[in-house]
């Protein structure tokens, strides 16, 4: 499989991805579905800019990707693949793409109606829901900000108060 | 004639380096909590982060330091720039830099930025080994 993480993060490409989990599995492409970045060409080159030189990288609407992941998951290429937000995870894996994926939570932070789980996971009833369709859709899903941190099982993060 | 307006500075970095950052410059050149506001990315979206440095930067001359050329602090802080023509980012932040921009707010931001990037890079130094 070359798709070696499937992670949501409201940040996208940033430092923890680049260098924490970009140091354990060593990708040379990420693949960055967001419907609003795939049409936007200078916030594209603000989010490349925290690239290393010569990585691959991908922007692509919900719809493109997934027309593209069943090539990214089976070609040569290891990858990294980011989402924004739930909603374009499960989208994703609306025709089975995800079915044998472990999804990582990386980064979903504080916003108005959300409360905090872990220190990089907030969550609001609607989030919930969401990771409880992801979780129906997809091999595994937890949270972990960085492959050295414990994985917190999707129950877990489902607890409130 | 009026002076200018004394240009703002905002320290925007990971975790709480911009408070200790913030607080060391405080206690080297006693200055006021005004000269230099730290924003930290904890817990904090994208949006959030660009909506704090919104409301603190205002309308007028503003530099925003950062740690990082890239990650999510310069990339929040670039967009933060990107429909004021008063608004710059300073990467790679170090005290030296923070210290020269406290003393030098009133210069205009075309002549302030080169200075800070310049006392920046001049204050990289090492020792040779035994000390030198």
């Amino acid at each position: 499989m070359s798709i070696l993480l499937y992670r949501i993060d409201e940040r996208l490409i940033h430092g923890q991805v680049v260098i924490g989990w970009g140091a354990e599995l060593r990708p040379s492409r990420f693949i960055v579905v967001d419907d609003e970045l795939a049409g936007s060409e200078w916030e594209q080159e603000l989010y490349s800019l925290g690239l290393p030189s010569g990585m691959e990288v991908v922007y692509a609407t919900v719809r493109d990707a997934l027309a593209g992941l069943p090539g990214w998951a089976s070609d040569e290429t290891p990858s990294i693949l980011l989402t924004r937000d739930i909603e374009s995870m499960v989208a994703l894996g609306a025709e089975g793409g995800l079915e044998e994926v472990a999804v990582n939570v990386g980064g979903i932070h504080h916003a108005p109606g959300r409360s905090d789980v872990l220190s990089y996971v907030y969550l609001s009833d609607q989030d919930r829901e969401g990771l409880e369709a992801l979780d129906r859709i997809a091999g595994e899903v937890s949270a972990r900000d960085l492959p050295a941190s414990p994985k917190v099982p999707l129950q877990s993060l489902l607890k409130t108060g | 004639m009026s002076e200018p307006e004394p240009v703002k500075g905002i320290l925007l970095a990971h975790g709480s380096m911009a408070r200790g950052m913030a607080d060391a410059i405080r206690r080297i050149a006693g200055v006021g909590e005004e000269a230099l506001i730290p924003l930290s990315n904890d817990g904090k979206g994208p949006d959030e982060i660009l909506q704090e440095l919104d409301q603190i930067a205002g309308e007028g001359p503003v530099v925003i330091f950062t740690d990082l050329f890239t990650g999510s602090c310069a990339l929040t802080a670039r967009k933060a720039c990107f429909e004021s023509g008063a608004r710059v980012v300073v990467f790679g932040t170090n005290l030296p830099m923070l210290l020269d921009f406290v003393f030098h707010r009133g210069l205009p931001l075309d002549e302030l930025v080169p200075r800070l990037v310049s006392r920046g890079r001049e204050a990289v130094q090492s020792a040779p080994p035994g000390g030198g």
